[in-house]
């Protein structure tokens, strides 16, 4: 161990020196409008492409054999699908915390990983969108889900969660969408008057709307901002509890528990910093963003990720104490199966991935490494779908009566279209640095006015 | 004149955030009060220069909240109560805590919708076109230039006599604009 001077405890600035209003705006507008895109970007693109057709393909086999052709089945009637489900959804949260609850707290160094999480945020809800959609087995028929007048003359069931969910997600992803546009329209203003290309202008001109930030504008604009960030926080919040009342209002053993609802919350937050930080590495070393999002980025979603992964881990033990406290010998039974089951080597994984491995965050050195950084956020990533795999599967593939246990097998079905949304996830995320810009421009334009608020 | 007739109003350019400020403080005195600024990004407490302290935006979102929230309580207390009622296991119809989760989250949804578009209604837009476009210098409004127009409808404006106030601010550049090019 060395000692501690005064260059170890540092904190980066949260822009890079040197920066003014026009390098800022040209920095930014250049990647889109100015820079051919770079062959990695082709690359990953590429990527995307063919995970998305593989997703295609998945799904149309999908409707023409039906939910067959995946791996569940009684008793492990929700398999892949929901688990990939509750993934997608949980690392949208991320976004939505870091531009919704981060700005509600003033925290400066938000605003230039914010415009890129919040489209990380919708991608990954459209992801999740997919699973129970074509997990109904007929998805043509999802409409009878919403309130509308027909001829059977039928209502959905409110008291069931599963339609508060489809309610929970369907607003989550339009307020993400309202959100993030509403804070795009300033920036592709700023497009428009920077394109040279005229189709290029035409359409930036279109989506901004005739935006000439005029100061009665700036005015309304920045008032529902603040309002739409003030709606969102609550709701982010509410969206994991409801995808967490899923299970909880059952009674299969595992998943009728009062705790649901935050630990679900504090593992969503926790896999979307992962993912946050799985894009934001290699993006500001493609696009040599360095300046813009600069390691005190990086170190703070580190530190908010050690620090959720903590209260995971705390509702692991909280779980498995609880187990033992409630004297339920199917709750203790559902614990000594996740450790000792046919499901065993998962668990241990899940554990080593989200309570052992992150722990090394503690470590300044550690959060000094960008690559260490990128590899225990792919550890989380891992770690959190082996989370959802073990609280959906582990628990329905033995439940109450050991004559009706069954174990559950993913098919090559169920690894195409969730590997299909992966490609789909990383098709739309380069589809939007390509043509959107990935860092809120005027935001940033901010910070560099108010020199008063702690950049350092 | 024809030319005259078409004027929107004077430009006036500056540098930054504070020489804009001091050129509206100089404007307001003058009694101009038809003048909008026009700035890269929200430049704070720059609408009180200008004498705009209230917005509309908040009752907006109030509305939208209120019909969304007010509107799926009532929804599913009527579809559970009046419209199709079932017994389910002898449990009370209006079970409403059930119905928290659906009444929030249209409240939320409705209050977002409301506000995305009574600001986007507010400040008239979208609005493809703007005299302001007209004048190529204004394309640094989204950049690094903060500017100012007062408008040629306001009543104290005057061709000769406010040109030659603009002048006097010493801005970086002074426009005028036109309605038509």
């Amino acid at each position: 161990m060395r000692e501690e001077t005064p260059e170890t405890v540092y904190t980066p600035p949260i822009i890079g020196p040197g920066h003014n209003y026009r390098t800022l705006t040209e920095k930014i507008s250049g990647i889109v409008l100015d820079r051919k895109a770079p062959i990695e970007w082709f690359l990953l693109f590429g990527v995307g492409f063919i995970g998305s057709v593989t997703l295609l393909f998945a799904l149309i086999y999908l409707l023409a054999r039906g939910v067959g052709i995946w791996g569940i089945n009684i008793p492990v009637g929700w398999g892949f699908d929901i688990v990939n489900f509750v993934w997608w959804i949980g690392i949208g949260h991320a976004g939505t915390l870091i531009s919704a609850i981060l700005l509600l707290l003033h925290q400066a160094w938000r605003q230039s990983i914010n415009r890129f999480a919040e489209a990380m945020t919708l991608f990954a809800v459209t992801c999740a969108g997919i699973f129970p959609m074509f997990h109904m087995g007929r998805p043509w028929f999802f409409y009878w889900l919403l309130p509308y007048p027909n001829t059977m003359g039928l209502w959905p069931q409110w008291r069931s969660p599963l339609v508060w969910d489809v309610f929970a997600v369907s607003t989550y992803l339009t307020i993400s969408l309202v959100f993030w546009y509403i804070g795009l329209i300033p920036d592709l203003a700023a497009f428009r008057d920077r394109a040279r290309n005229r189709y290029a202008r035409a359409i930036y001109g279109i989506m901004s709307m005739g935006w000439r930030g005029a100061a009665r504008h700036w005015h309304n604009y920045e008032t529902l901002y603040v309002l739409l960030a003030g709606l969102a926080t609550p709701l982010v919040l509410s969206v994991h509890t409801v995808v967490s009342f899923d299970f909880t209002v059952s009674i299969i053993p595992g998943w009728h528990s009062t705790m649901f609802p935050p630990y679900f919350v504090a593992g969503a937050i926790y896999s979307g910093f992962a993912m946050v930080l799985t894009l934001a590495i290699p993006l500001r070393k493609l696009y040599h963003l360095e300046d813009l999002i600069t390691m005190r980025h990086i170190q703070n979603m580190a530190k908010l990720m050690l620090a959720t992964g903590l209260i995971v881990g705390y509702s692991y033990i909280i779980e498995a104490f609880m187990a033992w406290y409630s004297a339920n010998p199917l709750e203790r039974y559902v614990m000594i199966n996740r450790a000792a089951g046919p499901y065993h080597w998962l668990y241990w994984a899940l554990i080593l991935c989200n309570l052992v491995i992150p722990q090394a965050l503690w470590s300044r050195r550690v959060r000094n490494n960008v690559v260490a950084i990128f590899f225990i956020a792919l550890v989380v990533n891992v770690g959190m779908w082996l989370e959802r795999f073990i609280i959906i599967v582990v628990s329905l593939s033995r439940d109450f009566l050991p004559s009706s246990w069954g174990m559950y097998y993913p098919t090559i079905w169920d690894w195409a279209t969730f590997g299909g949304t992966i490609g789909l996830f990383i098709m739309l995320f380069f589809i939007f640095i390509r043509v959107l810009p990935m860092i809120s421009i005027f935001e940033m334009k901010q910070i560099i006015d108010k020199p008063e608020v702690s950049i350092e | 004149m024809k030319t005259r007739s078409l004027l929107y109003g004077f430009l006036v350019e500056f540098a930054n955030s504070e020489t804009l400020k001091e050129g509206i403080r100089q404007a307001r005195r003058e009694g101009f009060r038809k003048m909008d600024a026009y700035t890269p990004f929200p430049v704070e407490g720059l609408h009180e220069e200008l004498g705009i302290h209230y917005s509309p935006v908040p009752l907006i979102v109030l509305t939208g909240a209120l019909i969304g929230g007010i509107g799926g309580a009532f929804m599913q207390w009527y579809s559970a109560v009046l419209d199709y009622p079932i017994n389910i296991g002898g449990r009370p119809l209006n079970s409403w805590p059930s119905f928290v989760v659906i009444t929030f989250e249209l409240t939320i949804l409705f209050g977002g919708l409301f506000g995305a578009f009574g600001m986007l209604a507010v400040n008239g837009l979208p609005k493809p076109h703007h005299p302001l476009f007209n004048e190529p210098r204004f394309d640094l409004v989204t950049q690094d230039r903060f500017f100012l127009c007062i408008e040629a409808t306001d009543p104290k404006f005057d061709h000769e006599k406010t040109w030659r106030f603009l002048e006097n601010l010493k801005p970086e550049g002074l426009y005028a604009v036109h309605d038509l090019p």
